[in-house]
């Protein structure tokens, strides 16, 4: 029950938005708060429920839903020790996103309404287990992210939202099609029993399903090189949107590979491993190089996300508990770490309306509060130690470098690169001479920009030095993913 | 007295057109009244099914020809729903025309009554009167504009349709020939008891079925005349066509061919002919959609493409064992799921055209800031028309789908998910319009209540049977489970 409430409580709250009179419209982002906050606190709660020592999959719901002949496709929900974390992660950053949004006056109940439907969808890709719901939901997080976009962002934002929708819907074609092939074999939808079957005698062969599967996957994650979408659609979309984009929508192509493509083909990953390895070691180098030389800062933290989800797919394809382990935790520290990054840019943009960072310099003089938590951001992007990046990324390569020691290598190199690049942007951007056009310009100053930072702040701390607090839930569901790959 | 009771549906709808066009001689200045009496006589039409459903008492009359099951109820259901839809979207172009509104309503119902006869008819000679009884006033609709695109539409329609009738008689005529018998089921039994010896008669009988009603079902290729129709029709008469006789077509075409031609050595032959037409449908109608710049023209390719997918299922009946109506339940599904969807893009057409007065997809620019609504309506039958979740069409393209594949058809369904590929680029492209289109003209579209109504019934439908569509696949399972009985 608990699931099903997570999942439809924004819709519900997005259709009350809606209905809402136009007169009384400025108040959405209150009915908006309201059930985010509702979703987090629950969510908090189930992560607290969660029962660490039990295997599989727990707060199942499971119904018989449509039967189209040989089919039984069901309405089932579930999360592990790899999910659960993730759900707290997107109702987190729901919130923060609601928040950071106070000051929208555009139609605001639209704006609202979509905000809240995309939390509801990606919710759902991570609590299903019917590979057909699951598609469902992966589907319909596209019409409220093409309406943020195109609506509420800035820019050639059309051409972003277009480019962005028409990424995604040709990565789920091939999904798709790997889907019914799948499900075909087996006569099922069921994640939980495709994560068991033995499939021999596919329509196609097993190693083409996976990269079926895996184009869908790696187009969210993105891979070099089908990442162009993001930088795009990062730069034109508004702050919000930008936060939910590289903190939760990301990751919904992480949790996909390790969840349908490793765990149900164990096998072709292993035989592949080494591609995998090596397009995240390529992404992680060239995403820091394409960093270095930009010159918006938005778009500069757009292509950083490139590198850091490159690390992620490293640890998948290493195919090692420790590997599989810190990609997860690298999805969850990505995800605050640059969604502060996204908040701290907003802010910036709301006050100086421009992020060209030529145009900007010696801000922490005139803007003291956001420089402080710019700067903190770009140090947990780095990977500054007891901040939540480090322990992710030194997980992934003690993982991997038994197995792949010259990507492991290649992958350093890139992180070195990440010093480079925020230590650059931030002292072009907070340091050096006071300019004297942003005299004036206000600091950080409203209770909910406040409490948007320093939750978000506080979470890449907490990350940092307790990591087992997420650890032990997501050792034990990589563990049994393990146990199907060994054998 | 009984048999009476039995075809109760289909006279409470001919009283009805017949009580029309009283009111229209008698009482000239109550003419208001006359779609409410037309939705009334549907309304006791439905009831009156109701009533059989509820009293779960199935059988046949006059001899065996026709016939009150499950089957034909899904299709009375839907005839008559089509109707009413068709009959509350025409109210404002009627009145508009001005003239000859009694006629205009009562041969929209007799239609209605041509449909239902046909769904429940189990006799050839019983298929060819209801056939033509749906078919005569349908030619008079389409010509009903009165422009000379109409016209040539009505003529068009007309001359065609009696070449196709008469392609029907004579492969009627053969299976009578060589069976001696018009009633399905009897034809089945001789065909089974010594149907081999004939099998080229029966081939040729009914390669002449399939032209005959290929061009009401309007695949290719027996589809030119569908682009012309379409759009030289008033746009309500399209919609009634593209939806009502379609599906009376497929229903007919079905319980012929999986009540009557059902032998196993019949089948495989006309399996693969229809898995061949469907095919070609499919890819001939998407790719002339493609090119198309008038949203009607557009609708009739689609159209010939969507009857390609119906035929998907026909061409199923290959799965062996217990399954093997599979087929035929996801043409049933198919069907109602496209009624309600291409209705519900019939009627936004209907009620933005009357506005913009223009046809052309270009027009159609920005709409989005015009009419929120009526924009997201028709995205949404257009989303379902390309057969993506969460709606009723997604469901009838996995429904039939998975029948095709299920019968070894997989290349036919590859074919299908290409083609799918290709149609979402053009009925996307008219949504990308309406959303990110500019128009020079910004003064908001105004919509009466009877188009809010029926575009409102249509998209919920669309929306519903897209998120929970088990009670219709239910109801196509059990109308198809009749052609297993045997």
């Amino acid at each position: 029950m608990e699931l099903s409430v997570l999942v439809f409580l924004p819709v519900v709250a997005a259709i009350l938005v809606l209905l809402l009179p136009q007169r009384y419209e400025r108040h959405a982002k209150w009915i908006a708060l309201a059930a985010t906050t509702a979703t987090l606190s629950l969510s908090i709660q189930m992560f607290f429920a969660f029962d660490v020592d039990k295997s599989g999959f727990q707060f199942v719901e499971r119904h018989d839903w449509v039967d189209i002949g040989g089919f039984n496709l069901q309405y089932f929900l579930g999360v592990d020790g790899l999910s659960m974390p993730l759900v707290v992660l997107t109702t987190f950053l729901t919130v923060a996103s609601v928040l950071i949004s106070f000051n929208i006056t555009t139609r605001p109940r639209a704006y609202y309404a979509c905000l809240l439907v995309l939390a509801s969808s990606v919710i759902g890709v991570f609590t299903a287990l019917d590979f057909l719901l699951f598609f469902l939901f992966w589907e319909l997080e596209l019409f409220p992210m093409f309406l943020l976009i195109s609506v509420w962002g800035s820019g050639r934002k059309e051409y972003s939202a277009t480019k962005f929708v028409l990424y995604t819907i040709a990565g789920s074609a091939f999904m798709l099609v790997g889907i019914l092939v799948l499900a075909f074999n087996q006569n099922t939808f069921d994640i939980e029993k495709l994560g068991q079957a033995n499939f021999s005698g596919t329509l196609i062969p097993l190693g083409w399903v996976f990269f079926l599967l895996f184009i869908g996957f790696a187009v969210k994650l993105p891979i070099v090189p089908l990442h162009t979408w993001l930088p795009d659609a990062h730069s034109d979309a508004p702050t919000a949107v930008s936060v939910m984009l590289a903190g939760v929508l990301l990751k919904m192509g992480g949790y996909g590979i390790i969840r349908m493509c490793v765990t149900i083909m164990p096998g072709v990953a292993d035989d592949y491993s080494v591609w995998f390895v090596a397009i995240g070691a390529v992404s992680v180098l060239y995403g820091a190089f394409i960093t270095l030389r930009q010159t918006d800062v938005k778009r500069l933290v757009a292509y950083s996300s490139v590198s850091h989800m490159g690390i992620v797919l490293l640890g998948i394809g290493a195919l090692g508990s420790a590997g599989l382990a810190g990609a997860t935790y690298q999805m969850l520290a990505h995800g605050v770490i640059t969604g502060l990054l996204f908040v701290m840019i907003g802010l910036m943009y709301d006050r100086t309306h421009t992020r060209e960072i030529a145009k900007l310099g010696g801000l922490a003089r005139q803007m003291p509060l956001i420089a402080t938590g710019m700067v903190f951001a770009g140090f947990g992007s780095l990977g500054l130690p007891a901040l939540a990046g480090f322990i992710a990324e030194i997980t992934v390569f003690l993982g991997a470098f038994q197995r792949y020691e010259w990507a492991v290598l290649m992958a350093i190199f890139g992180v070195v690169l990440s010093a480079g690049y925020v230590l650059w942007m931030l002292q072009r951007v907070m340091f050096g001479p006071v300019r004297h056009e942003w005299d004036g310009v206000t600091d950080q100053k409203y209770w909910w920009e406040h409490s948007a930072v320093a939750g978000l702040a506080a979470l890449v701390v907490l990350l940092g030095v307790y990591p087992a607090l997420l650890m032990n839930m997501i050792q034990p569901a990589i563990d049994t993913i393990m146990l199907r790959v060994g054998s | 007295m009984n048999s009476l009771d039995i075809v109760g549906p289909q006279l409470a709808v001919l009283v009805a057109a017949a009580v029309v066009l009283l009111i229209d001689a008698l009482l000239p200045q109550q003419r208001r009244l006359l779609p409410f009496v037309a939705l009334g006589g549907l309304a006791v039409s439905a009831l009156w099914t109701t009533v059989w459903v509820a009293r779960d008492d199935y059988q046949t009359v006059f001899g065996g020809t026709l016939s009150l099951d499950q089957y034909s109820i899904f299709f009375y259901y839907l005839f008559v729903g089509i109707t009413a839809t068709v009959v509350l979207a025409s109210i404002d172009w009627v009145n508009r025309e001005g003239r000859g509104q009694g006629e205009y309503y009562a041969l929209v119902l007799a239609t209605c009554s041509g449909l239902m006869f046909l769904a429940a008819a189990r006799d050839l000679i019983t298929i060819y009167l209801a056939l033509e009884l749906s078919a005569i006033p349908q030619y008079i609709l389409a010509g009903w504009g009165k422009d000379v695109r109409s016209s040539e539409a009505g003529l068009k329609y007309l001359l065609l349709g009696a070449v196709a009738s008469a392609l029907l008689l004579y492969g009627m005529a053969l299976l009578y020939g060589v069976t001696g018998t018009t009633i399905l089921p009897e034809i089945a039994q001789v065909i089974q008891a010594n149907g081999e010896t004939n099998r080229s008669v029966l081939v040729l009988a009914m390669v002449l079925l399939i032209a005959g009603f290929g061009f009401k079902m309007a695949v290719v290729p027996f589809q030119m005349w569908v682009p012309d129709v379409y759009q030289g029709a008033p746009t309500p008469v399209s919609a009634f066509l593209s939806v009502g006789s379609k599906a009376a077509a497929f229903a007919v075409v079905t319980r012929i061919f999986f009540e009557g031609l059902g032998a196993k050595f019949l089948s495989d032959d006309w399996s693969m002919v229809f898995a061949v037409l469907a095919a070609a449908s499919m890819t001939v109608g998407n790719v002339m959609a493609v090119v198309q710049t008038d949203i009607k023209r557009m609708l009739g390719y689609s159209s010939i493409a969507q009857a390609g997918n119906f035929m998907v299922g026909l061409a199923a009946i290959s799965i062996a064992g217990q399954e093997f109506t599979l087929g035929a339940s996801a043409v049933l599904f198919f069907l109602a799921a496209y009624a309600f969807t291409n209705l519900g893009a019939f009627v936004s057409v209907i009620a933005i055209s009357q506005k913009i007065g223009s046809d052309q997809i270009k027009d159609y620019a920005g709409l989005w800031k015009r009419s929120p609504l009526l924009t997201l309506a028709l995205a949404l039958c257009l989303v379902s028309l390309t057969g993506i979740p969460p709606t009723a069409g997604f469901w009838a393209k996995m429904y039939i789908f998975n029948a095709g594949i299920r019968a070894d058809l997989v290349w036919l369904v590859a074919i299908g998910v290409l083609n799918s590929v290709i149609s979402g680029y053009y009925y996307l492209s008219v949504a990308r319009q309406m959303f990110l289109g500019d128009s020079g003209d910004a003064r908001p579209i105004k919509t009466s209540p009877s188009i809010r109504l029926s575009l409102g019934v249509t998209t919920l439908g669309v929306l519903v049977f897209g998120i929970l569509p088990m009670p219709l696949i239910t109801a196509a399972k059990e109308a198809a489970h009749i052609f297993a009985a045997k």
